[in-house]
């Protein structure tokens, strides 16, 4: 065995960072893991302290994610924040590219049709009324929106819609809905629609406001930093 | 070889059976051998614009199933050699017809005419299905209204996903003081939502209903309104490059003396 210690620990502010030795087996790194938790001493009163697992280039199964987790949770005090690897699978790297990609549509989405599409939507081409188009990001029209756009299916109320023409039956962001006032208002040029953080609803707005209220649409990379 | 068109509308009644029977005939002035097909089955309308109902021996059913040939089902038209009409069944069971049959009665008629029209019933069930199996292009007919328009849409989508040609479009019944007052969708904004080539525009005569209820076709007569867009939607399918009517009424002698008089009032 080296001389370097297979799991270093640093104390910072938000707790402890474990450092785990990403050559060695997984069952000697559980084995030294439980040696240095035993070594620790926790008193009844101390506060709990978040852990956070640095695994460097090691990728866990569920399972052995479960056992690591195990062996935390069996010390009293120490609650696992999360757990971070250098690496990933690869179905969870092309799940996760096709998630922030944009995807380019050309065609009219017209009554009665559904377009649903996972990551960002650009679409050439109009949504009729009674059509719709649903996407787990971010929905751009170039052409006339007049059916129904569901952006962030999955509860990311962060996503906005974008329109040349803005004229919906009905936007929606997440799981909030709103929809034209009932005073027929013609619809409007360069428009966006995208949720309030305060308010919790759907605001709409004129297009050039996106750059501000969302600086990170910016940029093809913007998700990477995200993470 | 000749063409077959479905016309087509999704929504009842904006004149998808005025309009076969009105192209039919303008396409058969203009010399050309026609055959309508009207899919319709237990409701059938054609035979009664083209004034052809008392002579129906057999229909469509009956050539599918083999009761007769497809020649003795044909209806030779009162007015026209070369106008045909292959009407649909009033009483037999819709299922008997099948988009298979379709296509061989179609494929049969298509060496001796130029032209052959299918009526489409409304809807976008097995009669739909049917009446576009056989079809090399589609029109689709619409009225200025909301409904229809969305209708029409509806059905864009579904041709779209046939093997034909991208659909035309014509818009029946315009009410052109309607349309200038805005109480009416105009021309132009149909066009833009349903961003397909518009094929022509017939005004709401009076003219087609009463042309309707005495079986004959309103593109027989020389110049009302209509039968002029009909023959022009005609010409059109032929090729030609016809500009579209002008909807605003001719002014009337009184309309002519007011403008007279308000000019000089200007002055």
């Amino acid at each position: 065995m080296t001389n370097r210690p297979l799991i270093t620990i640093k104390g910072t502010r938000d707790g402890l960072t474990l450092y785990m030795d990403d050559n060695c087996s997984f069952d000697v790194l559980m084995e030294e893991l439980e040696k240095i938790l035993s070594r620790e001493q926790t008193d009844e009163d101390d506060p709990l302290i978040t852990v956070n697992i640095q695994l460097g280039y090691r990728l866990l199964h569920k399972e052995n994610e479960d056992r690591l987790r195990e062996i935390i949770r069996r010390k009293n005090k120490l609650v696992v924040h999360r757990i971070e690897s250098e690496v990933i699978e690869k179905k969870e790297a092309l799940k996760w590219k096709d998630e922030s990609d944009i995807k380019c549509y050309t065609q009219i989405v017209r009554s009665g049709q559904v377009l649903n599409i996972t990551g960002d939507l650009l679409l050439v081409g109009d949504v009729n009324p009674g059509g719709k188009v649903m996407a787990t990001g971010n929905i751009f029209v170039l052409g006339s929106l007049r059916g129904i756009a569901h952006a962030g299916v999955n509860d990311n109320k962060k996503a906005v819609i974008a329109a040349s023409y803005m004229e919906p039956s009905q936007l929606r962001i997440a799981d909030l809905i709103s929809r034209p006032p009932d005073q027929e208002a013609d619809g409007v040029y360069m428009e966006c629609g995208y949720v309030d953080a305060k308010r919790n609803t759907i605001i709409m707005d004129r297009l050039s406001i996106l750059g501000k209220i969302r600086p990170d649409l910016n940029g093809l990379e913007r998700r990477i930093l995200n993470g | 070889m000749g063409e077959a068109i479905v016309i087509t509308s999704g929504k009842g009644g904006v004149g998808k059976t005025t309009t076969t029977a009105n192209l039919g005939t303008s396409l058969a002035l203009l010399d050309k051998k026609v055959c309508l097909i009207d899919t319709d089955i237990g409701l059938r309308n054609l035979d009664v614009i083209m004034g052809l109902e008392n002579r129906i021996i057999y229909d469509i059913i009956d050539v599918i199933e083999k009761r007769c040939k497809l020649n003795q089902a044909l209806i030779k038209d009162k007015r026209f050699e070369c106008l045909y009409l292959l009407p649909a069944a009033q009483t037999s069971d819709k299922s008997a017809l099948t988009p298979d049959g379709m296509i061989e009665i179609i494929n049969e008629l298509k060496p001796e005419y130029d032209y052959i029209l299918i009526d489409c019933p409304a809807g976008i069930e097995q009669g739909y299905k049917n009446a576009v199996a056989g079809a090399d292009k589609a029109i689709v007919v619409t009225t200025p209204e909301k409904s229809s328009v969305r209708d029409a849409d509806r059905i864009i989508g579904l041709l779209e996903q046939e093997n034909i040609d991208p659909p035309h479009l014509v818009i029946n019944r315009i009410r052109n003081h309607m349309m200038k007052n805005g109480d009416m969708l105009e021309v132009d904004e149909i066009v833009q939502i349903l961003s397909i080539d518009l094929l022509g525009i017939v005004a709401d005569d009076d003219d087609v209903i009463k042309a309707s209820n005495h079986g004959e076709p309103v593109a027989f007569q020389p110049n009302t309104r209509a039968s002029i867009a009909y023959r022009n939607i005609a010409k059109r399918i032929l090729g030609e490059s016809v500009p579209l009517l002008s909807l605003d009424e001719k002014p009337t002698f009184l309309d002519k003396m007011k403008n007279f008089f308000a000019i000089q009032k200007r002055k």
